[in-house]
């Protein structure tokens, strides 16, 4: 879908010079039937000390309802520039969110970690709903959430 | 241009501002169902009391919000399961699993974006600002029509859909202001217009202590329940995480060790603002402004239907011109004021012919008369008149219209009228009369055509033609509404012996096929008029209806005229007889809605619209006729009928007078007279006075009746601008 994630780039002094140093990752996130409005749904990346390192894709276009993505929100900054040109309309019950970043070598299985924020409204928002390492090891292998994703799936 | 301001949004937006407005009213009803469900949350519980009786419950809890329908929810974790349930704000005891309600969450989808997301969204900011325009535009033409700002409370007059169209609007104009500004202003907030308050909030560090339990946290336990809108927990196992504590004020950060606020962010100016805004949208938080808004936006369907009605009368009543030059680039200006539709056809066959004569011709209603129109080298004023010498339909206003003109051009009148009546064109005489008083140079002195007769317009068409240096024939075809065929298939004779013969003709369609079948009549109320059009004659003459069309029979009561056309036709008609009619309507004779009493004046065949409106009077609302007749031995007429309305309360009192009974005799106003207090009592409580019948009579009524309102600091001149003193004259 994406191939590559200026925002990431611009956060990371990780990522590689050209594009042979990165692959391509593809993470799923499938939402429960909860019923309600389109979610809105944050895919991040921190590092090993818990850091925000930078935005995957932010689904959801109006930023006023952003500060309902509150781990997101607060480990980003929410300035505009964090997402700039990786914006896409929420996610509606039932449906998946599929995309494909290029993400640098070095940054897979180096204790990185993918979170996902989600929130919905009238409903719940979901800090942190998804956490997961960035590792190969974990390929291939569903998580769920505890709010509004059934499962999350990044594959390498 | 002002009603094309009005007209064309309504007309293009009438679906898009009905769906807006219906799923609108639909969802003004949830703040007061929400306030039965959830009532006001009451003070004297802390935040810290609520939140420890919740964590209590609970593996952890997330969140404890006031939600805008008023309900308190607490968001919790248990274990892998994480939920959202209500609360009782006084003990914390959970309700129940929180699920709003799916029919109001499609409904508000469908008001907000019409379902079909950011371009529903556009569409709806779009209907908001016509909505706007609307009622702005609305309000103004409801006040030039009704004589200014002042006048703007008095009854509305015209025909049903004008009625409704303008109570409504009276009705709803404000709340349908405050719910389309309101929601301009949260479309300009959803499409990023009004600048987001930044969202920075000062840096803080939490003590990074070991958590305390809630309920002794002193910034918690300093908050009424009552003030709360939102607080947000820590993570517990995270011990750099703090509480956030938001209330109207503003959103806290407070220690989850210590206890103390770390860092207070005041809500913004606008947030303040958006939140009022949104209260006085949705109604949350104000039920009874919301159901008020609501209904306000329930009388929509109502204005687009009711505005298409006036709009396609409009259209369709004056013809419309293909090659109608505009105002400004016009060299000759015809300004037409016509009670039905001919005088209008003169005025066609009079701008076909100048155009045709290469002249550039603008043709507009007399009441559209504006500065623009002096622009021209010549006007032509052809009009009608109303009544005893009053302003046709079209010709409304034109005086005052014209009395604000400052320039002045040549010009030439043309009256059109009935010689029979004592005032012959008489509105054509007073325009007149006011062109000259003004000093306007006259290219044909005031002509005055009788009964439409096409020889005199001709004639008139020649002399116009002869000052301007042409030839100018007018050959005028006069086009009729379309008739239907009625059959005669009753009638009663009353008045020959006193020689005044009066017949109650009753007449139905004819029948399709089967025997006693009969066929539609045409829509009409009591006091409409039906145009006959006698045979070898194309002047249709107008008699006032007595019955209507749910009685199933066209009623009329005819004196027969010497020497009359249509009334010697009409009284030599056998049952079966057949005639051509069609109906116009007479919104201007009716009785006013409402319960307060109606006084009913007639003399001779003028009773037969009084006999229809009690006969469909419901009983209880008083009614009170005054007739007046020749003698009660020949020619009373419907005696039996109002007898037995009296029976049975549609009618309340009668009172005839006769004037050629053995004993003097008198007539109808003789009766007003005496009858004086009684009436004084009626009009002070409301009562609308309705008079039908001959010009002599009518006059002697009113003469009677200015002297009984007089002591009431009244008189009839008020009494009519109000409505509550109609006539139908003839």
């Amino acid at each position: 879908m994406k191939a590559l994630m200026p925002a990431l780039a611009a956060a990371t002094a990780l990522v590689a010079p050209s594009l042979a140093f990165a692959r391509p990752v593809t993470f799923e996130a499938t939402l429960k039937n909860y019923g309600g409005n389109g979610a809105y749904v944050a895919l991040y990346v921190t590092d090993a000390a818990g850091k925000y390192r930078g935005t995957l894709w932010m689904a959801g276009g109006k930023a006023k309802y952003y500060r309902h993505l509150s781990d997101w929100q607060r480990m980003s900054g929410g300035a505009a520039t964090e997402i700039d040109g990786i914006t896409g309309a929420s996610i509606g019950s039932g449906k998946t969110l599929k995309i494909t970043a290029d993400i640098a070598d070095a940054m897979i299985d180096a204790g990185y970690q993918v979170r996902v924020d989600t929130a919905v409204e009238d409903g719940m928002d979901n800090p942190s709903e998804i956490v997961v390492p960035l590792s190969t090891g974990s390929a291939g292998n569903p998580s769920p959430g505890k709010g509004y994703i059934k499962s999350f799936l990044a594959s390498f | 241009m002002l009603r094309r301001i009005h007209s064309l949004p309504g007309l293009v937006l009438a679906l898009l501002l009905t769906v807006i407005a219906v799923s609108g009213t639909i969802l003004s009803i949830d703040p007061a169902l929400d306030r039965a469900t959830h009532p006001p949350i009451e003070r004297g519980v802390s935040v810290a009391a609520l939140a420890e009786a919740v964590a209590s419950r609970h593996g952890s809890v997330d969140k404890i919000a006031r939600r805008p329908t008023g309900a308190l929810t607490v968001t919790y974790s248990d274990g892998d399961t994480k939920g959202v349930e209500l609360v009782d704000p006084a003990t914390g005891a959970g309700l129940g699993p929180y699920q709003p309600s799916e029919f109001t969450r499609f409904v508000t989808n469908l008001h907000r974006s019409l379902l079909v997301g950011d371009a529903g969204r556009a569409a709806g900011a779009i209907g908001a600002g016509a909505m706007l325009v609307l009622t702005a535009s609305g309000l103004w033409l409801l006040a030039r029509r009704l004589g200014g700002w002042r006048a703007f409370l008095q009854p509305i007059r015209g025909t049903a859909a004008q009625c409704w169209h303008g109570e409504l609007g009276r009705f709803a104009a404000l709340g349908l202001m405050l719910s389309s500004l309101t929601g301009l202003w949260m479309s300009a907030g959803t499409f990023g217009l009004i600048p987001e308050s930044s969202l920075a909030e000062p840096a803080f560090t939490a003590s990074g202590g070991p958590a305390a339990p809630v309920g002794s946290l002193a910034a918690l336990r300093a908050v009424d329940v009552a003030d709360l809108r939102e607080l947000t927990l820590p993570a517990p196992e995270d011990r750099t995480d703090t509480y956030g504590l938001r209330t109207s004020a503003g959103e806290a950060r407070i220690d989850a060790a210590t206890g103390e606020i770390l860092v207070f962010t005041p809500t913004p100016i606008l947030e303040r603002v958006q939140a009022v805004v949104v209260m006085l949208h949705t109604g949350r938080g104000a039920w009874v402004l919301g159901l008020l808004l609501g209904l306000s936006a329930a009388c929509v369907p109502a204005f687009a239907i009711t505005g298409a009605a006036i709009w396609w009368r409009r259209r369709t009543n004056p013809p419309r011109l293909a090659n109608n030059v505009a105002a400004r680039s016009a060299d000759t200006v015809i300004l037409v004021g016509s009670e039905g539709n001919a005088t209008w056809g003169f005025a066609t066959t009079l701008h076909a012919a100048l155009t045709a004569a290469g002249h550039r011709v603008h043709i507009a209603a007399m009441s559209e008369l504006a500065p623009v129109h002096t622009s021209a080298k010549r006007m032509l004023i052809l009009t009608s008149t109303y009544g005893d010498g009053a302003a046709p339909a079209s010709a409304k206003g034109f005086l005052d219209r014209f009395a604000a003109l400052d320039a002045a051009l040549p010009v030439a009148v043309l009256g059109f009228g009935d010689r029979t009546f004592p005032h012959f064109c008489g509105y054509a005489q007073e325009v007149s009369t006011a062109l000259d008083r003004k000093g306007w140079p006259r290219l044909l002195p005031l002509k005055r055509v009788d009964r439409q007769s096409a020889q005199e317009f001709a004639q008139w068409g020649r002399d116009l033609g002869a000052t301007l240096g042409l030839d100018l024939v007018l050959e005028h075809v006069a086009v009729h509404p379309k008739t239907s065929e009625l059959e005669l298939v009753e009638r009663e004779d009353y008045g020959a012996a006193v020689g005044a013969p009066i017949a109650i003709l009753r007449f139905r369609a004819p029948g399709a096929g089967a025997k006693g079948q009969t066929g539609r009549l045409p829509a009409f109320e009591p006091g409409d008029l039906v145009g006959i059009v006698p045979p070898d004659s194309p002047m249709p003459r107008f008699y006032s209806l007595a019955s209507s069309s749910r009685d199933g029979v066209l009623e009329i009561c005819v004196r027969l005229r010497e020497g009359g056309f249509c009334s010697t036709f009409l009284h030599g008609l056998k049952p079966g007889g057949r005639i051509d009619a069609f109906i116009r309507e007479n919104p201007g004779f009716r009785p006013a809605e409402g319960r307060a009493p109606l006084i009913l004046i007639g003399a001779g065949a003028g009773i037969g619209p009084l006999a229809g409106f009690v006969r469909a009077n419901s009983p209880g609302r008083p009614v009170h006729l005054y007739w007046g007749g020749r003698s009660p031995s020949s020619d009373f007429l419907y005696e039996h009928e109002l007898a037995m309305h009296l029976a049975e309360k549609r009618l309340t009192t009668l009172n005839t007078a006769f004037s050629r009974t053995p004993n003097g005799g008198a007539y109808v106003q003789d009766r007003i007279a005496a009858d004086a207090p009684r009436l004084q009592e009626l009009i002070r409580h409301g009562a609308q006075v309705l008079v039908c019948g001959g010009r002599d009579m009518a006059q002697a009524v009113t003469h009677a009746l200015d002297a009984v309102v007089r002591p009431l600091g009244l008189d009839l001149a008020t009494l009519k601008s109000s409505g509550r003193y109609v006539e139908d004259v003839y």
